[in-house]
């Protein structure tokens, strides 16, 4: 039995005081474009992983008598200069560019969470120390902490999450220091102190859970930052390398046929502006779900 | 003002030498031996490994190599490229003009684009107009550089044949990378003038200037636009690393010279000292560049004027 998404709103208005979370999960529902948006995300990730089952080739047979063949019945969306399905590998490079901004979001937000917790909740000189370093890092272009991390670590997909993810960890220790501060001065802080809570127990019982929602709409529209960062490395040969599919390297290995084969870089641009254009739509969503307050455009 | 101007020079500084600091530590304290790295693809000797590393300092204290690293920069000198065998700061400085030009062309493109279609949506709240706009923006906002970069060429260049695909030069060179860098920013800017207009049109101030009789162009220009780009200033400082970060992409996609593409160059030729000093200096421009910024507000906004 199908209930209209109205009738489910209804339903959760009428069941009483209802916790943020419900609240802002009917917000969300309510608003069409954001679930368009995690819509997309939700088959792009599914695409992705049922790669192997889905992909009509192998995304690394090369087949050369067909190279550059444009989109039709035999191939889709077409066939790059090596006579490599586009489609195939357009699914098995979800799997990479997708994964490889998950993983970097992961880290910069298991790194800045830690960090912002700690400061904002231990204060002192631990806070300053901490803090100016966040400062320090805010400092560089996200780009280009992430250029240096891959100088350093070398090139590779592994390599970029890590670099990736160390450029956005600044941004939630902000972020997390700054709630924890407000969120430290309330009554069931004090109350749980009181009542003989350990301070892991504090940060991770009571004041983790009402810093939170900044942190996820920070880390869904980070996704964004995150794909367009990998996939640049990777085109510019920082990243992911050959023949591996990844949307990025894609659309560099095309762009020398781009006057006669223009699908060639056209596939993997439009995938890429369609999730990050997803990614950010939702996360849009999120935002004013969580914090109405902060609603803009 | 001059004491407000004052105080966020000297806040600047401990923000530069930190930048410095971190880059240092990063070439040091991550894993791998910069020599090491470096001579890896040539497949270097350990004889050749340990001087390299003596003639980076390698081999010294790491305090010493701080002290060193750090009265080197007050002087300016960053060290020698290993792959050109030319002074770090001759090769940035040489570097340096080609990319302030993008950056600053992609800059102001975006400023008169995402300014004129911020307002033009605000104004027509609801409209056609102001769907087109934010879908313009939005696209903006989510479009690779180096996708841009390739459509801009492909249409641009390939197939109108209005402008050139790549190198530089005169004008016409610079308008089809600028634009692509710019439009990202356009759009954010675009997206924040909307709302920001949209807040202050609502104000009573406006209802008054109104109802004095004012012309409506007077109180948008005047009254209104002055107040909603106060937090457009804010994100202009900040999308001005993004622009030097892709300054990176469309130099490499656009063969143009600059800072970015001897970046990525020095990266994949394991160019250490070239490196590090390329991302000091573009750290450097964008804390100077936010230093301006908050230099700025006390000319926008006279209440910091007399706060400080």
């Amino acid at each position: 039995m199908m209930r209209s998404r109205n009738a489910y709103v209804v339903a959760a208005a009428e069941s009483g005081p209802r916790s943020p979370w419900a609240v802002a999960l009917a917000r969300l529902w309510r608003n069409g474009a954001a679930l368009a948006g995690l819509g997309v995300l939700v088959a792009m990730g599914l695409l992705a992983a049922l790669a192997p089952w889905v992909a009509p080739y192998d995304p690394l047979a090369m087949d050369l008598p067909n190279q550059l063949q444009p989109p039709g019945a035999s191939h889709w969306l077409g066939t790059d200069l090596l006579g490599r399905d586009i489609l195939s590998r357009l699914l098995y490079g979800g799997r990479a560019t997708l994964v490889t901004a998950l993983v970097a979001v992961s880290i910069s937000v298991v790194f800045g969470v830690s960090l912002g917790l700690v400061a904002g909740f231990y204060g002192g000189i631990v806070d300053s120390c901490l803090m100016r370093f966040v400062d320090m890092l805010l400092a560089f272009p996200r780009i280009l902490l992430a250029l240096t991390v891959v100088a350093l670590l070398g090139v590779g997909l592994g390599n970029v999450m890590l670099a990736v993810g160390i450029a956005g960890i600044s941004g939630y220790a902000r972020i997390v220091r700054g709630a924890v501060l407000s969120v430290r001065e309330q009554p069931y802080v004090e109350a749980a102190r009181l009542v003989g809570c350990g301070n892991r127990r504090i940060l991770f019982r009571h004041v983790l859970p009402n810093v939170l929602a900044p942190v996820i709409v920070l880390a869904t529209l980070d996704i964004a930052h995150a794909l367009l960062s990998a996939s640049s490395l990777s085109f510019l040969g920082l990243g992911a390398q050959p023949p591996t599919p990844e949307w990025g390297l894609m659309l560099n290995e095309g762009r020398a046929y781009l006057r006669v084969a223009p699908w060639v870089t056209t596939v993997p641009g439009l995938t890429i502006m369609l999730a990050v254009l997803s990614v950010n739509v939702f996360g849009d969503g999120l935002r004013d779900a969580l914090d109405p307050r902060l609603q803009v455009g | 003002m001059l004491r407000y101007v004052q105080r966020r020079l000297l806040v600047a500084i401990p923000v530069v030498l930190g930048v410095a600091t971190i880059v240092f530590a990063l070439m040091h304290l991550l894993p791998g031996d910069p020599a090491e790295v470096m001579l890896a693809q040539s497949g270097g000797q350990a004889e050749t490994i340990e001087r390299l590393r003596q003639q980076l300092g390698l081999d010294l204290p790491l305090h010493v190599q701080y002290w060193r690293f750090l009265r080197n920069l007050v002087r300016g000198d960053l060290g020698e490229s290993i792959w050109l065998r030319k002074p770090v700061s001759q090769i940035l400085w040489e570097q340096l003009p080609s990319t302030v030009e993008l950056a600053v062309a992609a800059m102001v493109l975006a400023i008169v684009g995402g300014v004129s279609l911020g307002l033009l949506a605000a104004l027509k709240h609801n409209s056609w107009a102001d769907r087109a706009v934010m879908v313009i923006a939005s696209v903006g906002i989510s479009m690779p550089v180096f996708w841009s970069s390739l459509l801009g060429i492909y249409l641009f260049a390939a197939q109108l044949r209005w402008l050139p695909a790549t190198g530089q030069g005169d004008l016409r060179h610079l308008i089809l990378p600028a634009a692509v860098l710019g439009y990202g920013t356009a759009g954010s800017v675009a997206r924040l003038v909307r709302s920001s207009m949209l807040e202050v049109l609502g104000q009573e101030y406006i209802t008054a200037a109104r109802a004095k009789g004012l012309f409506w162009r007077v109180v948008v220009l005047r009254h209104a636009l002055k107040n909603a780009l106060i937090p457009v200033v804010t994100m202009l400082g900040l999308q001005f690393g993004g622009l030097l970060g892709g300054a990176v992409i469309t130099e490499t996609v656009f063969s143009r010279q600059g800072l970015g593409r001897t970046m990525v160059d020095a990266i994949i030729w394991k160019d250490f000292p070239l490196v590090q000093g390329g991302v000091i200096l573009i750290a450097g421009m964008y804390v100077v560049v936010n230093l301006l910024v908050d230099v700025s507000y006390a000319f926008i906004d006279p209440r910091i004027r007399h706060e400080a």
